[in-house]
C-alpha cells in the first residue's frame, strides 16, 4: 500500500488518455478533481491486487456515457462515491477498496475520486488494461463473473439499479439505455468482485502502467526528448507509423462511434498510408490495405511532438502523428478472450495476428 | 475600395492604406500611452501623404494586442461575477477551478450556482432556477460588482437560460455588464465559461479602448472594424462587447497580410520583431492553427489560434562575442538608442546585419570596426535558429517557399534549408496592419442535431452560420465556407450528429455615407 502524489495523478492523467486507445474520454476534468480534492486535505493509496483477502469486497466503478456529454456535465467526485455507497447498501457489506473498470481515459481517474471521498484505497488492476466501449469487453465478462448488480447514479437523485441479467451483453443493452435516459451520462458501481475473483481475473498493476507512462511522457516533455519513444520504452509497445492524419471519416451505428483515419505516411513510411478504424476506441489498422494491428493489442495514436494522445472524436486532418502498438493483457488473448474483445467482436472478419510476431512492415 | 488597416501594438502603431487591392502606403508610428493620439497621428499621415478625402474610405480595420497583454500581464481587469446554471451536475468543479492563483485572486469577485441548464438531447437537466437568479441578481448589486459572466451547461444547443437569467440581472442591476458564454461559443463548459470570464474581466478596458480607437478615426465616414483570432473582422460595437474574440489577432494579422503581400497562399511565414520572432504555416492563406487546448495567460480556453513558434530572436537581440550568442536578451524599443548603429554602446543583431551590409540603418560608420569573423559567426547562428525553427514548424519535408515580414526580416537569409525560396516583401515590416486591411466577416454556428441525415444536419448549420456573417457585415454573395466538422455523439443513438460550420466573406459596402462613423458610441 503506497500513497499516492499528485504528481503521480498527474501522471496518470496523461498515462490514462494514452492507454484509452482514443476512446474513454479525456482524464482532464477527473485530474482537475483530484488536484482540488488533494488541495484540501484528501489522500488517496494505491494497493496491490495481491494483498487483497479472498473474501474482500471491491468496488468497480465508472463514468458511463458520452465523452462529449462530458465536457458539459462533468465528472462530479460525489456522484461516483454516492454510486459506491449504493452498491454498497444493496452488497449489505463494506467495501475493502475500489478499481477502475477501465484504466483507459476518464474512467483511470474515477475510483480516485470515490476513494479520496470514502477513504477506501484503490486497487492497482482494472478489468480491461485499456479502454473499450462496452460492458461484455471486460475480464470479469471473459471469465463469466456474475454481471449484475450494477449501480447507475444521477445527481436528480436518480439512482437505478440492474438488478439481474443472464449475460453481460444484457448488462450493456439494459444498462445503455438507462443511461441514455439520464443524458448519456451516469456515475456507475458494476458488479462487486471478490478479492479472490480481482486475483484471477482482474488485469494487475495497470494503475501502475498508467502512472509510469505518464510519468515518462512528462519527463521528456520537459526534458525536450522524444516522448514517443519514451512511451515505447516505458510500455514494451512497438511503433508501427508515422504520418499525417488526411481524412477522418465518423458515422454513429447503434449508439457508437464508428469511422477511420486514414494516415499518410512521412519520413521513414513515406508513399504508405495507415487507415485505422474504430469503434469509440482505434479497433484495427491496415497498413496498405493489410491489417496489421488489431484489438486486443492497444493503438495508440499520438501526437509525434507532444507524445500525448488523440480521441477518435477529436482527431482531424493535418494532425502529425505517430502509432505505437502496446501487448495486450493476456487474459485478451485466449480463444474465448478474442470472442469478447478480438477483431470479429467489431465486426471484422480478421484472424487476431500480433504485431509483436511480425517483423517491421515496409 | 479603400480600406484602412491599423496595427495596435505593444511598441508601435503601423498603419496602411489599401487601394483597389494593393498597399498605397504604409506608416508607423511609437504607440502613445492613450493609444487614441498613435491611430490619429498614422491615420494623418496617411491620409495626408495620400491626399485622400477621409470621406472616400470604405472600412477602417484596426488590430490589437491590447486585451490579450492585459490578461499575460494582469492588469486592468474587472472584478467579475460568475453565475454558472446547471446544478445539480457539475457540482465539483466551479467556475476558477482551474485557473492560476494570481489571476483568479484578481478576477474573482463572486462566485453562484444555481440549478437548471440543458442535456444533449434538449431537455431541461431540472426547471431554471429562476427566484435563486433573483437572489443572485440582487447579491450582485449589493456587492458593487459591475460585470458579470454567465454559463449554462449546453448553452450552444439552448441558450434560453443564460438570455433568461441575463434578463433578470438587467432588471435587477439596470447598469451591469452581462457576458453569455453561448455567444462565445463551441461545447465544452470549462473552456467557454473561462472565455466568458475573461470576457467580463476585460470589458470595462475593451469599452476604454475602443471609444479611443472610435474617437481617433472620428471624421472618416465609414465602418470601424476590429479583427478576430481568425483573420476575419467584426464591427467595433460588437468587439467592445466580446473582447476575447481579437486575443490572437496579432500574429493571425501578420500571417494573412504575408500571404497578401506575397501572393503565396501555402507557404512558412516568419516575422522578426524587435526581441523575438514568429514562425507558423500558412494554408491556402490561412494561418494553420495550434493543435491543442490554447491557455491564455494560464488559462484553458477554446480559441482557435494560429501554431506559432516564437524565439528570442529579432532586430534588438543582444549579440555577445565569447561565448558567441544571439538574444534571447534584447534591447527591445530602445534599439534606437542603444544599438551601435544609433551611437549607443550594445552590439545587436542589427548592428551585425548593417555591418555584413544586409541592411543600410543608421549610421553604418558606427560597425565598421567589427570582425569579419564575428559578424559572420553571429548572421550563421541566427541562420541557424531560424532553419532549427521553421523546420520545426514544417508538417512534412517538402520545401516550401518562406516569407519573411517584420522590421528585422533582414536577419533571414536568401538561403535556407527546406525552403524553396525566401520572399521579402514590399511592406513586409507593416504585414500586420495589411492583414487588419484585408481582414473578412464571418459567421460560426456549432451545434447538436438529432434526427436530420447528415447532408441536412450541415445544411441547417451552414444556414445559420451564413445569417450570422450577414448580421456581422458580411455580403451575401461572397460567403463561402472555410471550415465544416460534424462529429456523431459517441455511445448515443439517434445519429445525434454536432455540427460547427463557418463561413467568411467579403465586407459588404458600407451603407452610412452621412459623414459620421458607423459606430455607434
Amino acid at each position: 500500500m503506497r500513497e499516492l502524489a499528485l504528481d503521480d495523478v498527474e501522471a496518470l492523467a496523461v498515462g490514462a488518455w494514452i492507454l484509452g486507445t482514443g476512446g474513454g474520454g479525456s482524464p482532464y476534468l477527473g485530474l482537475l478533481n483530484m488536484r482540488r480534492l488533494y488541495a484540501v486535505g484528501h489522500r488517496v493509496s494505491l494497493m496491490s491486487p495481491l494483498d487483497l483477502a479472498d473474501e474482500d469486497w471491491v468496488a468497480v466503478v465508472s463514468n458511463m456515457g458520452a465523452p462529449l456529454v462530458g465536457q458539459e456535465r462533468f465528472a462530479d467526485s460525489r456522484n461516483i462515491a454516492r454510486a459506491v455507497e449504493i452498491q454498497q447498501g444493496l452488497l449489505g457489506a463494506k467495501f475493502r477498496a475500489v478499481m477502475p473498470l477501465e484504466i483507459g481515459g476518464g474512467n483511470g481517474i474515477q475510483p480516485l475520486m470515490a476513494a479520496a471521498h470514502l477513504g477506501f484505497p484503490v486497487v492497482d488492476a482494472d478489468t480491461m488494461g485499456r479502454a473499450y466501449p462496452e460492458a461484455q469487453m471486460t475480464s470479469v465478462a471473459v471469465g463469466d463473473l456474475r454481471p449484475y448488480p450494477c449501480v447507475l447514479y444521477d445527481p436528480r437523485g436518480i439512482e437505478a439499479v440492474v438488478t439481474k441479467v443472464p449475460s453481460w451483453r444484457w448488462m450493456e443493452r439494459v444498462s445503455r439505455k438507462i443511461c441514455v435516459e439520464l443524458g448519456s451520462i451516469a456515475s456507475t458501481c458494476k458488479a462487486p468482485r471478490t478479492g479472490r475473483e480481482v486475483k484471477d481475473w482482474g488485469i494487475h498493476f495497470t494503475v501502475t502502467k498508467a502512472i509510469g507512462i505518464g510519468r515518462c511522457v512528462r519527463q521528456a516533455q520537459r526534458h525536450q526528448e522524444d516522448p514517443v519513444e519514451a512511451i515505447l520504452d516505458e510500455g514494451h509497445g512497438k511503433l508501427i507509423f508515422r504520418g499525417k492524419v488526411i481524412d477522418v471519416a465518423r458515422r454513429t451505428t447503434e449508439g457508437f462511434l464508428r469511422g477511420r483515419a486514414l494516415i499518410e505516411g512521412l519520413d521513414e513510411d513515406r508513399g504508405s498510408q495507415l487507415d485505422v478504424a474504430f469503434q469509440n476506441e482505434w479497433v484495427v489498422a491496415w497498413r496498405d490495405k493489410a491489417p496489421i494491428a488489431m484489438s486486443p493489442e492497444l493503438i495508440c495514436v499520438l501526437d509525434t511532438v507532444s507524445g500525448e494522445a488523440f480521441g477518435t472524436e477529436t482527431i482531424g486532418y493535418g494532425r502529425r502523428v505517430s502509432v505505437v502498438v502496446l501487448p495486450a493483457p493476456s487474459v485478451f488473448l485466449t480463444p474465448k478472450g478474442l470472442d469478447h474483445v478480438g477483431p470479429r467482436a467489431f465486426g471484422y472478419d480478421l484472424d487476431f495476428r500480433s504485431v509483436f510476431d511480425q517483423g517491421r512492415v515496409s | 475600395m479603400r480600406r484602412i488597416g491599423i496595427d495596435v501594438g505593444g511598441t508601435n502603431t503601423d498603419a496602411v492604406m489599401l487601394e483597389d487591392g494593393r498597399v498605397a502606403h504604409g506608416v508607423k508610428t511609437p504607440t502613445s500611452p492613450d493609444v487614441t493620439t498613435g491611430i490619429m497621428t498614422a491615420l494623418e499621415e496617411l491620409t495626408c501623404r495620400r491626399e485622400v478625402a477621409r470621406s472616400r474610405i470604405d472600412g477602417v480595420v484596426i488590430g490589437t494586442t491590447h486585451f490579450v497583454n492585459a490578461v499575460v500581464q494582469r492588469r486592468d481587469l474587472a472584478h467579475v461575477a460568475a453565475v454558472r446554471i446547471g446544478l445539480p451536475a457539475s457540482a465539483s468543479l466551479p467556475p476558477f477551478c482551474d485557473w492560476p492563483t494570481d489571476l483568479a485572486d484578481r478576477v474573482r469577485g463572486e462566485v453562484f450556482m444555481i440549478e437548471g441548464g440543458h442535456d444533449y438531447d434538449g431537455r431541461p437537466i431540472v426547471p431554471f432556477d429562476e427566484p435563486a437568479m433573483l437572489r443572485v441578481a440582487r447579491q450582485i448589486r449589493a456587492s458593487g460588482i459591475r460585470s458579470v459572466a454567465i454559463a449554462a451547461i449546453f448553452s450552444p444547443l439552448d441558450p434560453s437560460c443564460e438570455e433568461r437569467a441575463r434578463a433578470i440581472l438587467s432588471e435587477e442591476c439596470p447598469d451591469i455588464s452581462v457576458t453569455m458564454s453561448h455567444r462565445l461559443g463551441r461545447i465544452g463548459l470549462l473552456e467557454r465559461e473561462n472565455a466568458a470570464l475573461l470576457n467580463a474581466a476585460l470589458i470595462d478596458l475593451a469599452r476604454a479602448t475602443i471609444a479611443g480607437f472610435i474617437a481617433a478615426v472620428r471624421g472618416i465616414a465609414a465602418p470601424l472594424y476590429l479583427t478576430q483570432n481568425d483573420g476575419t473582422m467584426m464591427q467595433a460595437e460588437m468587439a467592445a462587447a466580446l473582447p476575447v474574440m481579437s486575443f490572437a489577432s496579432g500574429a493571425t494579422n501578420s500571417m494573412r497580410g504575408a500571404a497578401f503581400l506575397s501572393g503565396l497562399t501555402d507557404a512558412m511565414v516568419i516575422d522578426v520583431g524587435g526581441t523575438t520572432t514568429d514562425i507558423g504555416q500558412l494554408r491556402r492563406g490561412f494561418p494553420r492553427e495550434a493543435n491543442s487546448v490554447v491557455e491564455v495567460g494560464g488559462v484553458r480556453t477554446l480559441f482557435r489560434m494560429p501554431d506559432l513558434l516564437s524565439i528570442g530572436l529579432g532586430g534588438g537581440s543582444i549579440v555577445s562575442a565569447d561565448p558567441l550568442s544571439v538574444g534571447p536578451e534584447s534591447v527591445g524599443y530602445r534599439l534606437i538608442e542603444e544599438g551601435l548603429v544609433f551611437g549607443g554602446n550594445t552590439m545587436t543583431a542589427t548592428d551585425v546585419a548593417v555591418a555584413a551590409g544586409l541592411v543600410q540603418i543608421g549610421e553604418n560608420r558606427a560597425v565598421a570596426d567589427l570582425p569579419r569573423s564575428l559578424v559572420q559567426r553571429a548572421l550563421d547562428l541566427a541562420r541557424a535558429k531560424i532553419e532549427d525553427s521553421v523546420d520545426r514548424m514544417k508538417t512534412d519535408a517538402s520545401e516550401l517557399p518562406l516569407i519573411a515580414v517584420g522590421g528585422g526580416a533582414f536577419l533571414v537569409p536568401d538561403r535556407l534549408a527546406g525552403i524553396s525560396q525566401v520572399s521579402h516583401v514590399p511592406h513586409g515590416d507593416c504585414a500586420n496592419a495589411v492583414g487588419a486591411a484585408i481582414a473578412q466577416v464571418s459567421g460560426e454556428t456549432d451545434q447538436v442535431y438529432r434526427d436530420l441525415s447528415r447532408e441536412e444536419a450541415i445544411a441547417a448549420a451552414e444556414a445559420q452560420a451564413r445569417e450570422r456573417a450577414i448580421a456581422a457585415g458580411a455580403e451575401r454573395g461572397t460567403l463561402q465556407t472555410v471550415d465544416v466538422e460534424d462529429i456523431p455523439l459517441a455511445y448515443l443513438p439517434g445519429n445525434a450528429l454536432r455540427v460547427r460550420v463557418r463561413v467568411a466573406g467579403e465586407m459588404a459596402p458600407s451603407t452610412n455615407q452621412n459623414g459620421s462613423s458607423a459606430v455607434s458610441q
